[in-house]
């Protein structure tokens, strides 16, 4: 085990562990925002930028700091080392920095953009971003891609996180997805426009952070924060077959693997990651295809509980710490079900 | 006359041949390190010799060789780096198309001492030519016997393949240089590991410019205590230096590492001055990406020493009021030079070869060239200039790999010291019109 310390918070890992992966053991505002790192899928993380953090002490054998900000998603932990984030004006300047980067060609159509409420690139900038932009010129642009029958790209609000490049790698069985191009001209790209027809395909819409893979059936249906989502499963030969659904009233209007705190998609029991197939994201949109086990349990941030639980947005966040004794910094689980008088069904 | 290790004979008709080489006394100190040296003891010479690496980071190539991984029944690999891609540098090409096989040479010295059988050139696209005259040369040295099985008898096979790349600057970066060379797309590796551990296929690789490979060659020749001698502190040997700009001789020399920048610029053995006699303006010392330096700054440090040609003085008063010896590629400017409209060139290229994988790179170069682009138009604010000065700050030292510094360096540099004109086009777009060495902007941005 190593123990080093994250903002003056002392964690034990096991050797081998990045720096944001300990960070997340402790949670809460101590953790970096990752755009591209996803722990699910091999080699991933690095390009973003915006998880980086300060060392000011290297190791315990090598105290040194090192000059500049690392990224946390890919810098293993040391015994003694001391990590920097929220505690360092100035790493948070370098990422406010990142994000401005990040949002410099970035076309801002969240009125417009079916991720918005449930997109990773509008917290981050609201997090850490800074309120208007400095940037002045004409934004690069796109044509929206049609990946398949089922799959939009909209290469506008790529942030080139790399995470659907290796979906496509690890996931589905013959790739034939990647990057073209170079600098803010590169592209993702199906080669050619060849559509992705692989069972795992519609996987890339879950990882990606922003609202360029969307899903077609579910396009310009609803807002997210207009939709109730539930988790459910059904009996499938392709994958684990559980998954959430977001309902409007008796109608599905959307199906996504079920997401953890990070925005990740969850593990099954037996650890392997629960990747659903194209047949359950797609296909499946009446409720009777489905054993619904109850609500899904959201992020107290999240547009979508403030909207649907309406008891949680009338309780002053503060008040909710005292309530439940939760120390400051720890992401706190409201038991969402215990609160919205519609969910008592799920005690 | 400066003493001359590399280009010695790069005069000498018909070099490039086999023939002429080894009657001019090539492959001879290949043959006294494969016949009377052992692997360790050549590591221990490279060591002795202080060389450092001629690509630009100037890291010290015998402690870069003893972190080489030795795992057992795993190859090791030896990858020449001949993308020579940073502007302003030449010196590689130089070397290849006159004397090839002295490339050859050092590098079968090199895989011997490091236990590589298998050895790359990676050589960007626009070298073609150049590549040809690399395998003729391979060509005429397998034949010899001195590539391929045993060689010249001592049991140590060694083989030299040549890969043309496409013409991309980051590749030179010696990950994206390993990805392009296994056929994939040239991005640059998340380091660690480097390359020493798991390089080309996984494989410990070490990765070394043309020149520093080339050097192996005088340094055994001479023992590597003797090339220490030359020099001055740790800045040992000599460097090829590819000199351009306004300048009567453009070119490439070679120099003893310590001699003053002032006499490479105005000695008639080198430089020979400022074309027309005009007045210098500036000087980028080591290739696009090092930090520019005013005339005032380029000859004296800032405690008003000479300024030499080594790593240490270049590299004196940081980058507030120093710069780097980076390639060698020594760019000098004349009075009549606009520092924006040559800022605007690098930022152009720049913003055309970031990769894209990592944000800052990725959108700041871009931007930066953006907010150039409408200063040289005339239509710039006070405000632009510190707008460039905080994205450059926002870039550097969070790329993956040194072109987000490379880009953010010389827009720091010229900013720190030509501000005035910057602001000049600012406050005044007609002076725009005065200045000669006309670039036309390019429409597309």
């Amino acid at each position: 085990m190593v123990k080093l310390t994250i903002d003056d918070i002392p964690v034990e890992v096991p050797k081998g562990t990045t720096i944001l992966q300990a960070a997340r053991l402790i949670g809460g505002d101590v953790t970096p925002p990752a755009m591209c790192y996803y722990s699910k899928l091999k080699t991933s993380g690095g390009y973003c930028r915006t998880c980086i953090v300060k060392v000011e002490q290297g190791s315990e054998k090598d105290p040194r700091p090192i000059p500049k900000p690392v990224a946390s998603c890919r810098t293993e932990v040391a015994e003694g080392m001391v990590v920097r984030n929220i505690t360092s004006p100035e790493n948070l300047e370098a990422r406010a920095g990142v994000v401005e980067l990040l949002l410099v060609n970035h076309p801002l159509d969240c009125p417009v953009c079916d991720q918005a409420g449930e997109c990773h690139l509008q917290d981050l900038a609201y997090e850490n971003g800074k309120e208007e932009t400095r940037f002045e010129f004409e934004r690069r642009e796109f044509d929206p891609i049609d990946i398949g029958d089922k799959i939009k790209l909209h290469m506008n609000r790529c942030i080139m996180c790399f995470r659907c490049v290796k979906v496509a790698d690890q996931i589905t069985d013959g790739r034939c997805h990647g990057v073209i191009n170079r600098g803010d001209a590169a592209e993702i790209s199906t080669y050619i426009e060849k559509a992705i027809d692989n069972d795992f395909s519609g996987n890339v819409i879950d990882v990606c952070p922003v609202g360029a893979l969307t899903d077609r059936t579910f396009r310009f249906k609803s807002r997210v924060w207009y939709t109730k989502p539930v988790d459910a499963h059904r009996d499938c030969d392709k994958c684990c077959g559980k998954v959430r659904l977001w309902n409007q009233g008796e109608e599905v209007l959307r199906v996504t693997a079920r997401k953890d705190q990070w925005g990740e998609v969850m593990d099954n029991e037996d650890g392997s990651t629960a990747w659903i197939c194209n047949e359950c994201r797609f296909d499946k949109k009446h409720i009777n295809d489905w054993t619904v086990e109850g609500p899904s349990e959201i992020n107290r941030h999240s547009v979508i509980s403030a909207n649907h639980y309406d008891t949680l947005r009338n309780i002053k966040l503060d008040t909710l710490r005292m309530l439940g004794g939760k120390p400051h910094g720890e992401k706190v689980d409201l038991g969402i079900g215990a609160l919205d008088p519609n969910n008592q069904h799920k005690q | 006359m400066s003493r001359k290790l590399l280009l010695k004979n790069d005069h000498v008709p018909g070099i490039a041949t086999l023939k002429t080489y080894k009657e001019n006394g090539g492959y001879t100190t290949m043959e006294k390190a494969l016949k009377t040296m052992s692997p360790d003891a050549l590591l221990e010479e490279v060591k002795t010799s202080g060389l450092r690496g001629r690509g630009g980071a100037g890291f010290p190539t015998g402690m870069k060789w003893s972190f080489l991984a030795k795992p057992e029944g795993v190859p090791r690999y030896l990858v020449v780096n001949a993308d020579e891609s940073e502007p302003g540098t030449f010196k590689d090409r130089y070397l290849m198309e006159r004397i090839p096989h002295l490339l050859i040479e050092g590098m079968v010295i090199s895989s011997f001492t490091l236990g590589a059988n298998s050895a790359y050139i990676y050589i960007r696209g626009e070298y073609f030519y150049v590549s040809r005259i690399l395998e003729q040369a391979i060509d005429e040295a397998y034949a010899a016997g001195l590539l391929g099985k045993n060689i010249l008898g001592t049991g140590y096979d060694l083989d030299i393949y040549v890969q043309v790349g496409a013409g991309a600057y980051i590749c030179g970066e010696e990950t994206a240089l390993l990805e392009s060379l296994e056929g994939k797309r040239g991005n640059p590796r998340i380091k660690p590991p480097f390359p020493a551990i798991a390089g080309l296929y996984g494989c410990p690789t070490v990765v070394n410019n043309v020149e520093t490979i080339a050097a192996l060659v005088p340094i055994i020749e001479l023992g590597g205590a003797e090339y220490a001698k030359i020099g001055i502190g740790r800045s040992t040997g000599t460097k090829l230096i590819s000199a351009s700009g306004h300048i009567n001789k453009p070119g490439v020399y070679e120099i003893e590492l310590g001699l003053p920048v002032e006499e490479f610029i105005y000695s008639e053995e080198y430089c020979g001055g400022i074309k027309g006699g005009r007045k210098m303006k500036a000087v980028v010392a080591g290739g696009s990406s090092v930090p520019i330096l005013p005339t005032e700054l380029i000859l004296k440090t800032a405690a008003g020493e000479p300024r030499l040609m080594s790593y240490e003085s270049l590299g004196e008063g940081g980058f507030v009021s120093g710069t780097m010896l980076g390639s060698g590629g020594f760019i000098v400017m004349d009075e009549d030079t606009s520092i924006v409209k040559n800022l605007y060139t690098f930022s152009r290229f720049y913003h055309h070869e970031s990769c894209g994988q990592c944000s800052p790179c990725r959108e700041g170069t871009g931007w930066m060239e953006k907010i150039l682009h409408k200063i040289l138009e005339g239509k710039g604010t006070l405000k632009d200039i510190d707008l460039l000065w905080d994205i450059q700050s926002k870039i550097e030292g969070k790329t993956i790999c040194p072109l987000g510094e490379a880009a953010a360096w010389p827009v720091a540099a010229a900013i720190r010291h030509f501000r005035p004109e910057f602001e000049a086009y600012v406050t005044n777009p007609e002076s725009i019109k005065d200045v000669k060495h006309y670039y036309r902007l390019n429409p597309t941005v």
